[in-house]
């Protein structure tokens, strides 16, 4: 059988040109190349437009998510990872099992192949690793300038287990508030990879697939959880708000008893941030029944991505809707939403 | 030293505040008001305010230089970057404070202006580095605190013969403030000061010691940690109860009578006083800026381009000048929360991170309508 390219892409020394988004043999090579091989699954490996599955009974979930992060490389992951994390673990936070993923490329015209070949293993290796393959994708070229090196989209499905109902707007008066570890790592770490903030820091983004973590948490108490919420840009302040709002409650936490590394604090501290807003992408916020609170920690202590996990406070009744916070230091505040954008492009 | 934990320790406040509820005289209410924004920012981010007994008021100061600056330096700075050939540079808290016409920075920056935002003024001569065929502006404000920096980039920007690069000078003064406070027509009632931080580095504290004898007020120099506010709270206390009126440094881990000579002698070589300028809140204040000596002309950007000086009015009911003054708090503004949001402000103490309103509304807006008991 003839070899269906004359030669290889050159992955070393290559760059994205337009041909590769035109539609044609080029792009179709590298797609075969680079985005089959490495994601390499059935469905993808059928080549159709779209991906065929059976509908499993019960409720699906769909989500979505663009990802515009740089830098495209940081320290704890890249664009790629981020890209299926990030998905992931929003179908996750309804407490569905995620079945599959797609993923949209726009490619900018001069973006070395290598870059996107390390971009694309990686993606394929967090994929694996969440168990949710990559299924069905599209590619795009924009001309020099047009976008930054590469912008990923993914959507993903996911299958609600019988009896779990996890939603932002169930959190009631006297639940328990948990967070499943430390905050604010990914936005310093991503700090550190930007060009014009140099520091040294050991912080490495916190960017992982927590559909496993949720898995755990929703066999052992599957009536309890009453809501799941990722704190991504806004950090874990905007969550809560969110949360709030939502269910038209309020919240009292306690500082001493939120997370926060302390080369993260020390970070924050220079930079004149509150780690509160600071994104994070492997952290996941959980609001439960008080009586299960405690069997819920100890099941995600028990998980690699919930050993530092913690009870941080409670749901209260206030028609304001306030989020409130004992600090520290032994006085009270509010943590508001944030306003603006703290750092931008952070994910 | 780890000082993000040992100066917000919950142990050393509760005696801090037993020690200052035992000290206060009962009959008596206590006017402190703390000058900088900062102090502002960290009484309501850590609660400060909940430790203290009733009858100790903080007074919110004019120590905000995004603040008082007036609304017509800021049309000017965006008359700039709508300059073609100019690259504005300016610190992030100048880019959403409302200028005439609901305008801004950050919506000229939208509207096709290059207006790049920066951290410190190195950034500023490295992009007039790169930037050679452009004119490179960098948008200066600050008390004492950024000056000496500014002075340094101008020194450096002229040892390279970096001739795209010049300077918008908002620099102010910290004593000509709080005399026209102390001075005012109809004066502010206040007690003591809590003195600034880190503009004190640079004066030393001795720059407040013609206050505290001429108008027969406590001053102590105050560090920007919750647990040095309390201090120097209690320290202001003492004073007030026994009478006296001195300059005490509670912030001796950074600041001496002297403050940084070598700083000092650096704005000496470069900046003179204004005759006069003019501050949101405070009006005209002779000697109470600065602007760049005839040697450094070259960098002084009102000399290189022409800025009419712009006479801007408030938004109508904003509060701000009153506020600035210690004369009236963010919750007296019919504006607060209702029209005037962060998202939507309408003077710039809610858009500064050191304003009082935008302190209060992000911190503390929860005091007299939520009742949560601390545990």
């Amino acid at each position: 059988m003839p070899k269906p390219y004359t030669s290889s892409l050159d992955l070393t020394t290559g760059k994205v040109d337009l041909s590769h988004g035109g539609g044609g043999r080029a792009m179709a090579q590298l797609i075969d190349e680079l985005f089959v091989r490495h994601f390499d699954n059935d469905l993808l490996r059928q080549r159709n437009d779209q991906a065929l599955f059976t509908v499993p009974a019960g409720r699906l979930v769909i989500s979505t998510d663009g990802h515009v992060i740089s830098p495209l490389f940081f320290p704890g992951g890249d664009i790629g990872s981020l890209a299926v994390h990030g998905t992931v673990n929003d179908v996750a936070m309804s407490g569905a099992r995620p079945l599959y993923l797609s993923a949209g490329f726009i490619l900018e015209e001069g973006l070395p192949l290598a870059d996107l070949e390390k971009i694309v293993a990686s993606m394929a290796a967090a994929a694996r690793k969440a168990g949710t393959p990559i299924v069905t994708g599209d590619t795009k070229v924009v001309e020099r300038g047009k976008g930054d090196g590469v912008f990923i989209t993914t959507t993903g499905v996911g299958l609600v287990p019988e009896g779990v109902n996890i939603s932002g707007d169930r959190a009631r008066p006297g639940c328990a508030i948990l967070v499943s570890g430390s905050i604010g790592d990914h936005g310093v770490a991503i700090m550190a990879g930007r060009e014009n903030l140099q520091f040294c820091t050991s912080i490495v983004s916190d960017s992982a697939a927590l559909n496993g973590l949720v898995a755990e948490m929703v066999a052992a108490a599957p009536d309890a959880i009453r809501c799941l919420r990722d704190p991504t840009r806004g950090g874990l302040a905007t969550a809560l708000n969110e949360l709030a709002r939502q269910s038209g409650v309020g919240m009292v936490v306690d500082e001493a008893r939120i997370p926060v590394k302390a080369e993260v604090k020390a970070a924050c501290e220079i930079l004149g941030l509150d780690p509160l807003y600071v994104a994070n992408e492997g952290k996941l916020v959980c609001i439960c029944a008080a009586v299960a609170a405690e069997r819920l920690l100890a099941v995600m202590r028990q998980h690699p991505l919930g050993r530092n996990a913690a009870i941080i406070g409670e749901v209260i009744d206030d028609e304001h809707g306030f989020v409130q916070m004992t600090t520290a230091f032994g006085g009270r505040r509010i943590v508001d939403w944030p306003v603006g954008e703290q750092l931008p492009r952070i994910c | 030293m780890k000082y993000i934990s040992e100066f917000r320790q919950q142990d050393l406040a509760r005696q801090l505040a037993q020690a200052i509820g035992q000290t206060v005289d009962p009959g008596r209410h206590y006017r402190l008001m703390e000058f900088c924004g900062g102090h502002t920012h960290a009484i309501f981010r850590y609660g400060v305010q909940d430790l203290m007994p009733a009858n100790v008021e903080f007074i919110h100061g004019p120590g905000c230089p995004v603040c008082v600056l007036p609304t017509g330096r800021i049309d000017n700075a965006i008359q700039l970057a709508a300059r073609h050939d100019v690259i504005l540079c300016s610190y992030a808290d100048l880019m959403r404070v409302p200028a005439t016409g609901r305008d801004s920075l950050l919506k000229a920056k939208a509207g096709g202006c290059d207006i790049r935002m920066i951290y410190s003024t190195q950034d500023a001569l490295k992009i007039a580095r790169e930037n050679p065929s452009r004119s490179v502006v960098f948008f200066a404000i600050g008390f004492e605190t950024t000056t000496p920096p500014t002075a340094v980039a101008i020194k450096q920007a002229q040892a390279e013969r970096l001739a795209n690069f010049s300077v918008f000078c908002n620099h102010v003064l910290t004593p000509a403030a709080m005399r026209a406070i102390l001075d005012a027509p109809q004066p502010v009632a206040i007690d003591a000061f809590l003195g600034p931080s880190h503009v004190s580095t640079i004066i030393g504290s001795q720059a407040y010691e013609p206050f505290a004898d001429h108008y027969a007020k406590p001053i102590v120099i105050a560090g920007f940690e919750p647990l040095d506010v309390m201090q120097s709270a209690l320290m202001l206390i003492r004073q007030i109860n026994e009478g006296r009126h001195e300059v005490e440094n509670e912030y001796s881990r950074a600041v001496t009578r002297q403050g940084n000579l070598k700083a000092q002698a650096l704005v000496q070589d470069v900046f003179e006083l204004r005759p006069q300028f003019e501050w949101r809140g405070l009006g005209l204040i002779p000697d109470s800026a600065l602007k760049l000596k005839a040697d450094y002309a070259d960098f002084d950007a009102e000399q290189r381009f022409s800025l009419p000086a712009i006479q801007a009015s408030d938004v109508k009911g904003c509060e701000c000048p009153a506020i600035l003054r210690g004369a009236k708090k963010p919750q007296d503004c019919r504006l607060l929360g209702t029209v005037c949001t962060p998202e939507n402000p309408m003077g710039s103490c809610m858009v500064s991170s050191e304003g009082a309103c935008a302190a209060y509304w992000s911190y503390g807006r929860l005091r007299g309508k939520c009742r949560v008991t601390l545990r």
